[in-house]
């Protein structure tokens, strides 16, 4: 794999195979076919996000203000989970490398030892994504939708937090026919409820004057600028007649945290690439026990590993991208 | 699969010893940074966020440029790239580059287009 020359016979010409022109093998080369093609794929997700983030730049939610969660730690810590969950990815990206590496060496307990590493990083950041979803569906401070769907959250304006519709809402005496099974002729069950109707929040609001009403819009100048625009109390009073339903947390329909689409992108690429990550830890498992077994010292080369390894880089790059316009941007 | 490798980053300006402290050195570089990106990402400084060039944040722009920069070492050291045969890394590399251009290219002034439609178009969305 040195150069170009054929390896084969003197009489074969370039065209009469035997050679290899990119000095890669047909599996590597297959591997950066779909590494490319996926990778475009991505590309897609990730410019799809950007139009409609463009189309509704005023009112996109912020991102440090939607991701604050650490686990076991209670209290407001933007982006440091992300940041280790992003650091986690490339150095398993990193013992993946050393696999290839001693693999190259035949090296076959240092194989297994780095590749068991590598393993270990991927479950622990499929684990992690899944509890930044369980607490992205649901949320935590609730909001209200108003008929033009737009999303008004609340404020104390004695501290200036957010405030949780569980912190103010009323609780009003009502009753409530619950659909049951036996009584319908063609029965969906009911779905998703709300802890407090909009009625209650509403009244809760009313009654309480410190809590205000911040709505999606971003201010484009003066002090507050790349904020949240937060209305009066005149206002807030104002703008709450125009809600109709209580949201809390997310799904693929309405999310407290802003624009639709917002949450429905999070779920679609975040999604994605899990899924990537998923299965690629997966196909190290696979790969993994092969190295026990000796498959690969048998065959006399550890090129397998070097190939898994660039699928499991590659899902460490498409990370990176995601981070970025997902949490940095 | 004997190919020497290529030891040396940032164009010859630091060079290894042996490709496994190679690795170490381009994970210390990722690391620091990514670290700088969520510091900036935190603090996000007045002075990168009232700026603007070519109509984004010079905040933004920093953190695209620190991504790619993330994405040369991954491709490079990681995939190593950098020991493949300079067509490969080309049909590699040019391609999705060109094509993921002209994509933004397109559907950013789409969205912008749109953007502007909702704002100035006689369209009430904000009720």
């Amino acid at each position: 794999m040195d150069s170009t020359v054929t390896t084969g016979t003197a009489e074969e010409n370039v065209w009469g195979g035997g050679n290899s022109p990119l000095g890669a093998s047909y599996g590597k080369m297959m591997m950066w076919f779909f590494i490319v093609s996926d990778a475009l794929t991505f590309s897609g997700f990730l410019a799809a996000y950007g139009f409609s983030r463009f189309k509704f730049i005023e009112i996109w939610p912020i991102a440090d203000e939607v991701f604050t969660h650490v686990p076991f730690f209670h209290g407001n810590y933007p982006m440091i989970y992300v940041a280790f969950m992003t650091f986690i990815l490339i150095m398993s990206s990193v013992t993946m490398v050393l696999a290839v590496d001693a693999g190259h060496k035949m090296k076959k307990n240092a194989v297994i030892w780095y590749m068991f590493l590598t393993i270990i990083g991927g479950a622990i950041f499929v684990g992690s994504q899944a509890w930044e979803w369980g607490t992205f569906i649901k949320g935590d401070y609730g909001a209200v939708e108003t008929k033009g769907g737009r999303i008004l959250q609340f404020v104390n304006a004695e501290t200036g937090e957010r405030a949780a519709i569980r912190d103010f809402a009323k609780t009003l005496p009502s009753e409530r026919v619950e659909h049951e099974n036996k009584n319908g002729v063609w029965f969906f069950d009911e779905g998703y409820m709300p802890s407090y109707s909009f009625n209650e929040v509403m009244e809760g609001f009313k009654a309480n004057p410190s809590i205000l009403i911040r709505t999606e819009a971003i201010v484009q100048e003066g002090e507050n600028e790349g904020h949240k625009t937060l209305l009066n109390r005149e206002e807030s009073l104002k703008k709450i007649k125009d809600g109709v339903l209580v949201v809390e947390g997310a799904n693929l329909i309405r999310n407290e945290y802003g624009s639709r689409l917002f949450a429905d992108f999070f779920f679609f690429i975040t999604g994605f690439h899990g899924f990537h990550v998923f299965s690629g830890v997966v196909i190290n498992v696979i790969i993994f026990f092969n190295v026990i077994l000796g498959t690969y010292e048998r065959r006399g080369h550890y090129e397998m590993v070097e190939k898994v390894g660039l699928y499991w880089h590659f899902v460490d790059l498409v990370w990176v991208f995601v981070f970025t316009f997902f949490y940095l941007v | 699969m004997a190919h020497a490798h290529k030891l040396e980053i940032f164009r010859g300006l630091l060079k290894f010893k042996s490709n496994t402290q190679k690795i170490w050195g381009v994970l210390i570089f990722l690391s620091i940074i990514t670290a700088v990106e969520v510091v900036l990402g935190i603090v996000k400084p007045r002075a990168l966020t009232h700026s603007y060039f070519i109509g984004m944040k010079l905040l933004n722009w920093i953190f695209i440029i620190l991504t790619l920069v993330k994405a040369y070492y991954i491709a490079w050291d990681f995939m190593h790239l950098r020991d493949e045969k300079s067509s490969l890394r080309r049909a590699i590399v040019w391609t999705p580059i060109f094509l993921v251009a002209y994509l933004l290219f397109i559907l950013l002034f789409e969205a912008d287009y749109v953007y502007n439609v909702y704002k100035d178009g006689f369209i009430q969305w904000n009720f």
